[in-house]
C-alpha cells in the first residue's frame, strides 16, 4: 500500500520525466475528427484517381508475378530437377523461402490479436494492413512445399485426409503432416479475422461511394452491415474470441515449422531451443517486413497522421527486442553444439563458423546480433529513412539465418563422403522473386481497393469518441 | 402488395443524434419511458448501450468453447481412426495408438473448430448478411457509417404511437426526427 506521501511523491514528476512524455508522439495526430478520419483513408480507396506512383510500383510487382508465372510453368513441365537442391540437401531454397515468408506473416497476427489482448492503443492504425501482409504471406509461403512436392496435383493425398479411392491416409506421425494442418488453419483463421474487421468498412465506403459499381461490390461485402448495437454487441465478441484464439495459434505455427527440423536427428537441427528461438525470429522479421511496408505507405499516401512517429519507435523496439531474443538463440545453439560433447554437433557448428557458408553465418550475425543494438538509440529510432534501410537488411539477415540452417546441416552431416556443395539455380532465385512480386502485387491491390487502416477502430481512437462518465457503463 | 390494409405504414421512428453521448443518453431515457423494441445505431462500438437497450450476454462464447471442443475431438478422433484403424503403418516401432504424435493436429483443429463457430456463429446470431434492411430508407442514415447516431424506436413496440413517440423523441434534442419507411 502506498503512503499518501509517496503517493503524492509519485505526482510529482521531475522535469526530465515530463519532458519525455511530451516528446512521446502520440498514436493518432491530435485535430482529428469521426469525419476527417473516415475521409482520409476511404478517399485512397473511392478515388478515381490512382497515383503514378502506384502504377510504376505496381509493375514492377507484376513483372516479378510473371516470372513466378514463366518458372512455376517450367517446374511443371520439366519436374524440380530445375532446382539446384539435390542429396544431400534436399531441403534449400524451397524450406528457406517457406520459413521466411511464414514468419513474416506472424507480424500481422500479433499486431491484430496479442497487441489487442494486452489493450495497445497503437496497434489500430496498423493492423489491417499487417493482416493483409500476413494472407499475402501465408500464401507465398504455402506455394514453395506444394510446389517442393513436384506434383502439386498428387499432393492432395499426401497431405489431406479426404477418402480417396485408394485408401490411403496422411502419416500424422510426421511434423511435415502437422506443418499442413498449422499453415492451412493459420491461414483459413487469418482469412476470417481480416475479413470480420474488414465487414464495417466496408459498409462505410458502400455509403461513401458515388460509383453504383462501388456501391453494389462494397454492398454485397458489407453484408448488410447497419451498425446496430445488437451487432455490435456480438461482433466485438467474436472479434475478441477470434484474438484470443490467434494468440495461441500464432505461436503454435511457428512451432510447427520448427519441428520440421527439431524432430529430425540432424546436427543443427535437433535442439530443443528450436520452438521459442522460431516464433522470435518470426516476429522479428515480420516487423521487419511492417516496417518496410509501413514507411513508403505512410508517405506517399500521406497517413503520416494515423502512423505516426510513435508507432515506428515501437516497431522499431519490438525489433530490438525480439533480435536480441534471436541472437540469445544463435549463442544457445554455438554453446549446445559445443556443450554436448557430440563430435557432428561440434563439427556443423565449427562448418557454420569456418566452413564454405560461413560468410553467409557471419553476416547473419552481423545483421541479426551487432546491427540490431543500433535500435537503442534514440536518434536512430527517430530516422524514418534509415530505420527503412535497416528493416530491408533484418529482411535479409532473416533469409540468411534460414539459409544457414537449413544448408549447412545438411550438406555435411554424419558420413564425410556424402558431403557436397549446395547451389541455387537460376530458377530457384526465379522463384524466390516471383512470390515477391506476388506479394507485392497483392499488396499494391490491396491498398488501392481496400481500406489500408481499419476506419472504424480509427474512430474509435478520436476524442469524439469519449463518452462522459455519467452514464453507468 | 395483397394486403396494403394489412401492411404497416412505418417501420419506425428514428432521431439522428451528433454525439455517442447523445445516443446513449437517449437509448436510456427510451428505455425509462418503456420502449423495448428499438436499436441504437452507431459508427463504432459503444459499450454503455449494451446496458441502455437491456441487451443480454451474448452465447457465442458458449459456442464458440462448444465449436473448439468439436474440433478437438474431430481431430483426435481422425488421427486415431486413420492411424490405428483404417490405415495402420509401423513408424519407427511406435505403437499405432502413439498419441504425443496427436497433440499438434488436435491443438490445430480445436483452433480451427473455434475460430469458424466465432466467425459463422456471430454472423449467423446478428442475421447477416441480410440484403434489405428498413433503416436504409431514411436518407440521413448513410452518415451511420461515419459521424452520426440514430436511435430507432420500432412501430411493433406496444407502447409505440406515431405521435406521441414522435414527440418524445423531439424531447431529446436530435438533430432530426424521421419516419423509417417500412
Amino acid at each position: 500500500m502506498a503512503t499518501p506521501q509517496q503517493a503524492l511523491h509519485r505526482q510529482a514528476v521531475s522535469p526530465e520525466a515530463a519532458a519525455l512524455v511530451a516528446r512521446t508522439p502520440a498514436v493518432i495526430t491530435p485535430g482529428h475528427t469521426f469525419e476527417s478520419v473516415t475521409e482520409t483513408i476511404s478517399h485512397a480507396v473511392l478515388s478515381k484517381r490512382t497515383p503514378i506512383g502506384w502504377f510504376f510500383g505496381f509493375a514492377i510487382a507484376f513483372i516479378l508475378l510473371m516470372v513466378l508465372n514463366v518458372t512455376i510453368a517450367n517446374l511443371l513441365f520439366t519436374g524440380i530437377g530445375i532446382w539446384g537442391n539435390n542429396v544431400p540437401v534436399g531441403w534449400a531454397f524451397d524450406i528457406i523461402n517457406f520459413v521466411w515468408w511464414i514468419g513474416i506473416g506472424h507480424a500481422g497476427t500479433l499486431i491484430s490479436a496479442i497487441l489487442l489482448l494486452f489493450r495497445q492503443q497503437w496497434r489500430t492504425s496498423i493492423n489491417r494492413f499487417a493482416e493483409a501482409m500476413t494472407l499475402f504471406a501465408v500464401a507465398c509461403a504455402a506455394m514453395f512445399p506444394l510446389l517442393h512436392t513436384g506434383r502439386p496435383w498428387l499432393a492432395i493425398y499426401w497431405l489431406f485426409p479426404y477418402p480417396n479411392t485408394m485408401g490411403l491416409w496422411p502419416q500424422f506421425r510426421s511434423p511435415l503432416i502437422w506443418d499442413v494442418f498449422a499453415v492451412s488453419t493459420y491461414g483459413t483463421v487469418s482469412a476470417l479475422f481480416w475479413f470480420t474487421g474488414l465487414v464495417p468498412d466496408m459498409a462505410t465506403l458502400r455509403d461513401r461511394a458515388k460509383s453504383p459499381i462501388a456501391q453494389k461490390i462494397f454492398g454485397m461485402l458489407a453484408l448488410g452491415w447497419r451498425g446496430s448495437a445488437r451487432h455490435w454487441h456480438r461482433y466485438e465478441m467474436a472479434y475478441l474470441l477470434l484474438a484470443g484464439i490467434s494468440t495461441p495459434l500464432v505461436l503454435s505455427v511457428h512451432s510447427v515449422v520448427s519441428f520440421d527440423f527439431a524432430v529430425s536427428v540432424l546436427p543443427g537441427w535437433h535442439a530443443t531451443i528450436f520452438p521459442p528461438y522460431f516464433v522470435a525470429g518470426a516476429i522479428y522479421s515480420g516487423f521487419a517486413m511492417v516496417l518496410t511496408l509501413a514507411v513508403p505507405l505512410r508517405k506517399f499516401y500521406g497517413m503520416e497522421d494515423f502512423i505516426t512517429m510513435r508507432h515506428i519507435h515501437n516497431m522499431a523496439k519490438v525489433m530490438l527486442v525480439t533480435g536480441m531474443i534471436v541472437a540469445y538463440g544463435y549463442a544457445n545453439e554455438a554453446f549446445f553444439s559445443w556443450y554436448s560433447g557430440n563430435i557432428y554437433e561440434q563439427y556443423m557448428m565449427y562448418n557454420r563458423m569456418t566452413g564454405p557458408y560461413a560468410v553467409f553465418y557471419w553476416s547473419l550475425i552481423l545483421i541479426n546480433a551487432c546491427m540490431i543494438q543500433l535500435f537503442w538509440f534514440r536518434k536512430v529510432r527517430d530516422n524514418v529513412g534509415l530505420l527503412f534501410i535497416l528493416s530491408l537488411f533484418v529482411n535479409v539477415g532473416m533469409w540468411l539465418e534460414r539459409f544457414i540452417i537449413i544448408v549447412t546441416s545438411l550438406h555435411r552431416d554424419f558420413l564425410p563422403s556424402s558431403w557436397d556443395m549446395y547451389q541455387p539455380t537460376r530458377w530457384d532465385f526465379g522463384m524466390f522473386a516471383g512470390t515477391i512480386g506476388l506479394f507485392l502485387a497483392l499488396f499494391f491491390l490491396f491498398i488501392r481497393f481496400l481500406p489500408a487502416i481499419a476506419i472504424f477502430e480509427m474512430r474509435t481512437i478520436v476524442p469524439q469518441a469519449k463518452l462522459s462518465t455519467e452514464h453507468h457503463g | 402488395m395483397t394486403h396494403e390494409a394489412d401492411a404497416p405504414t412505418v417501420f419506425g421512428l428514428m432521431a439522428e443524434f451528433e454525439t455517442p453521448d447523445g445516443l446513449v443518453t437517449a437509448t436510456e431515457k427510451a428505455r425509462l419511458e418503456g420502449y423495448r423494441k428499438m436499436d441504437a445505431y452507431s459508427p463504432i462500438p459503444i459499450e454503455e448501450l449494451n446496458e441502455a437497450l437491456g441487451l443480454n450476454r451474448t452465447r457465442l462464447p458458449k459456442l464458440v468453447f462448444l465449436g473448439g471442443i468439436l474440433g478437438g475431438l474431430g481431430g483426435y478422433g481422425l488421427e486415431y481412426w486413420t492411424q490405428v484403424i483404417a490405415y495402420p503403418l509401423n513408424i519407427g516401432g511406435r505403437p499405432f495408438h502413439s498419441w504425443p504424435h496427436f497433440i499438434p493436429v488436435t491443438f490445430e483443429t480445436t483452433v480451427l473448430g473455434a475460430a469458424l463457430t466465432a466467425f459463422v456463429g456471430m454472423w449467423a446470431l446478428n442475421k447477416l448478411p441480410q440484403p434489405y434492411h428498413p433503416v436504409f430508407n431514411v436518407p440521413a442514415f448513410a452518415r451511420a457509417s461515419t459521424d452520426r447516431f440514430f436511435l430507432c424506436i420500432e412501430a411493433t413496440d406496444p407502447r409505440f404511437e406515431l405521435d406521441a413517440t414522435r414527440r418524445f423523441l423531439q424531447a431529446l434534442h436530435p438533430v432530426g426526427v424521421s419516419e423509417v419507411a417500412p
